[in-house]
């Protein structure tokens, strides 16, 4: 049991900087995710933390104490791996049992510990198998028994998820979880997908290009998101953004993105109003652009219309990606809203969740 | 015989199905035929012809590239012809056929003989049944013969893996591996006579009374040593077979390091990092989790070496000849073959040799294919 804090770390592999002055405090029994997409360095933070990759500047600690310069044995760490990394020819018994056994643990009391393992993970029948003998979603389990049979203060895991099939990705994803909620320890956990990070952490670290973006709650992160990238990565199909400009008449604000201008709500005009006359990046979610007849109730309807170029009928809903004139936009609509391509459609979005970044900073303004 | 369509069938007359079928057996029986002439003049004009050198040297070529190519085409298309259970069933013998039939030819053929051979006394006249195999196994130049290939086994095998785990171990970690590999590897590329000379230099011992010109010996008298001759070293049998089983470590130790070197680097390096979270210390790791990885190719490269160890012949005979009690199983194979000339119990020397192989054979096959080598 420990927090994990990372204090301006940065990496470099000699010109290329991968991380830049990350500063982050996981507290103790906290499950962070780092999530980011391939190369932002999410995995490189993991890697630094669990004294696989050398820290270039800065400090990384776990608990009160500076990591740094202790090796990977000594600083009560397990890790699962993205290829699970099996030892292949031990059997599981033996690949659960063999941190403990390098520690001199009693013989009784490791195998208390692997049985109990394998019992919470299912693996009982499978103690005498070798890895080569088990499918993929065993030796996932294998490998989150290896880690949790040490008992360590930190749990790190590396994609562990990314080799599994879709619908198994799901019951794992599940699984690991409630064994952060039964084991009561710390989880750090990289993943590239954000689905994952989503429902799993209880705050989400976004990387971008070795810069730390955003760490919140998942809530936070999809409601506020803190720039352009996050607002961005975060979501699926992702935010629609509008180069825009915001303009006053009588009082009232208006984003006119050249194609159409959208009434800014009263109640967020006092938000905007440095901006006033400025350009910025109007962004709209698709899941807030909604069939006029099929809008929920309570929402600040704002009218555009756009020209339908693909739809994607997903049963419970209608993703439909269309222009209007230099933009395109993405929207996710009810399926009983009929349209077919090419056709000149009026839609409305729900300009209470709308978001405006400054176009030179790429930050929100709030 | 021709495929035809049904609908084709039904409009030809009976006359010209008479015809096309006919005209099959014609292509049939005429293509090989007409293949075989071409080949076979092909054969006359290699060997009567007195054209100048690089024609026949092109012919030769032509004849013997296109020649297959031609048998195999022609054979090829007689089985296709055949109904397709039978095309089935007998084509992979057009391609695998003729090197079974060279490997019967110049394998299984002459261990036969040479069982046969051993059977009978030294002229191939009269049976004499076990008699060779029992003096095999009670001379005492054979039974020395068998204690040294045991040391060429025990040691020679062992020495060449140590070594050459010891340097694909170091040098992968190091900044000097091209550099050192080369160097260990390029023995290699030396034939076992060249070694043989090499090493009696390294061996050459002189009088005491004028220069050692002889490496070891230079320095054994540098230290304020004598002069010791080596692996004519008789006060030491049968211990002075360890200076001749050294040349042979020193070639195969090249050997057995590229393919440490590559399995080592084909460890995952998720594995040693999930190991050294676990705890495990470098060494830890060396010996629980590399080497149990590349069980496999240790294997394979000990039981090859076996194999060449008791097959030993040229270093032994270019250094002792078989004096100074060096004698090995290949050289009293010789020895009795073609010096003594006594074909019997050369060949029946010969077939001990190769029943002593064939267990790790069989060994170091089972290996390779459970490493799906094949």
């Amino acid at each position: 049991m420990a927090s994990v804090t990372y204090r301006n770390v940065y990496k470099r592999f000699g010109e290329i900087t991968v991380i830049t002055d990350l500063n982050l405090e996981v507290a103790d029994k906290e499950f962070v995710v780092f999530v980011g997409p391939s190369g932002c360095g999410k995995s490189t933070s993991l890697r630094m933390l669990a004294g696989l990759e050398e820290i270039t500047e800065g400090e990384i600690l776990i608990g009160d104490r500076v990591v740094n310069d202790v090796p990977p044995k000594d600083r009560d760490i397990a890790m699962v791996f993205q290829s699970y990394a099996l030892y292949p020819h031990m059997t599981v018994y033996d690949n659960m049992a063999f941190g403990l056994k390098l520690r001199k643990t009693p013989k009784d009391e490791i195998d208390r510990r692997v049985r109990e393992a394998a019992e919470s993970l299912g693996l009982v029948p499978f103690l005498d198998r070798k890895p080569k003998a088990l499918s993929g979603g065993q030796r996932q389990r294998v490998a989150v028994g290896r880690a949790i049979v040490r008992e360590p203060a930190v749990f790190l895991m590396d994609e562990p998820l990314s080799n599994l099939d879709a619908k198994l990705r799901v019951t794992a994803r599940a699984e690991i979880s409630q064994l952060h909620q039964r084991l009561e320890t710390t989880f750090i956990y990289v993943t590239h997908d954000q689905v994952e990070a989503m429902t799993m952490g209880d705050r989400i670290a976004v990387l971008h290009d070795g810069v730390l973006q955003q760490v919140d709650s998942p809530r936070n992160l999809y409601n506020l998101p803190a720039n352009v990238f996050v607002a961005g990565f975060i979501g699926s199909p992702s935010m629609n953004f509008f180069d825009s400009t915001l303009v006053a008449e009588d009082g009232t604000y208006y984003v006119d993105t050249g194609d159409f201008r959208i009434k800014v709500p009263d109640d967020l005009k006092s938000r905007f109003a440095d901006n006033v006359g400025k350009e910025v990046i109007f962004g709209i979610r698709p899941e807030d652009i909604h069939a006029p007849d099929l809008a929920p109730p309570n929402i600040t309807a704002a009218p555009f219309s756009a020209t339908v170029e693909v739809i994607e009928l997903l049963g419970h809903e209608s993703h439909l990606f269309m222009t209007t004139g230099k933009n395109s936009v993405v929207a996710i609509v009810d399926n009983r809203f009929i349209v077919s391509v090419g056709n000149q459609v009026d839609l409305v979005m729900n300009v209470a969740n709308m978001h405006l970044f400054d176009k030179q900073t790429n930050l929100a303004i709030r | 015989m021709a495929h035809v369509d049904a609908s084709e069938k039904q409009e030809m007359g009976v006359g010209a199905r008479f015809i096309a079928f006919i005209s099959s057996v014609f292509l049939a029986v005429i293509i090989p035929l007409i293949a075989f002439a071409v080949i076979y003049a092909g054969f006359i004009f290699l060997r009567d012809s007195n054209a100048p050198k690089w024609v026949i040297t092109l012919v030769a070529i032509v004849w013997g590239v296109g020649g297959i190519a031609v048998l195999y085409w022609v054979f090829n298309g007689l089985v296709e012809r055949l109904p397709p259970a039978w095309t089935a069933r007998l084509q992979p013998f057009v391609f695998v056929g003729p090197a079974l039939a060279i490997l019967v030819w110049y394998l299984a053929l002459p261990t036969a003989r040479t069982f046969w051979l051993s059977l009978h006394d030294r002229n191939a006249d009269a049976f004499v049944g076990l008699a060779n195999y029992s003096a095999i196994f009670t001379e005492r130049v054979m039974r020395e013969a068998f204690r040294n290939n045991l040391m060429w086994i025990i040691f020679g095998s062992t020495f060449s893996v140590l070594f050459g785990l010891l340097v694909a171990t170091l040098a992968d970690r190091s900044r000097w591996e091209r550099v050192s590999k080369t160097f260990i590897f390029l023995p290699m590329a030396i034939s076992f006579v060249g070694a043989g000379v090499i090493w009696n230099f390294i061996y050459e011992v002189r009088p005491v009374t004028v220069p050692q010109i002889g490496l070891l010996n230079a320095i054994v008298v540098a230290l304020g040593g004598t002069p010791k001759p080596w692996y004519a070293w008789t006060d030491i049998i049968p211990w002075n077979n360890l200076f001749l089983i050294v040349i042979v470590v020193w070639l195969q130790a090249g050997f057995s390091m590229v393919l440490f070197s590559a399995a080592l680097k084909g460890i995952p390096s998720e594995l040693m990092e999930a190991g050294r979270v676990d705890g495990a210390s470098e060494i830890q790791i060396y010996f629980r989790i590399m080497l149990p990885y590349i069980r496999g190719t240790i294997i394979t490269v000990w039981t090859t070496i076996v194999i060449f160890t008791l097959k030993i012949f040229d270093v032994v005979w270019v250094m002792t000849g078989g004096q100074f009690g060096t004698e090995v199983i290949a050289t009293q194979f010789f020895r009795q073959s073609f010096v003594a000339r006594n074909s019997g119990f050369g060949s029946a020397i010969a077939i001990i040799l190769l029943l002593a192989v064939i267990p790790v054979m069989i060994y170091n096959l089972r290996q390779f294919r459970e490493q799906e080598a094949f």
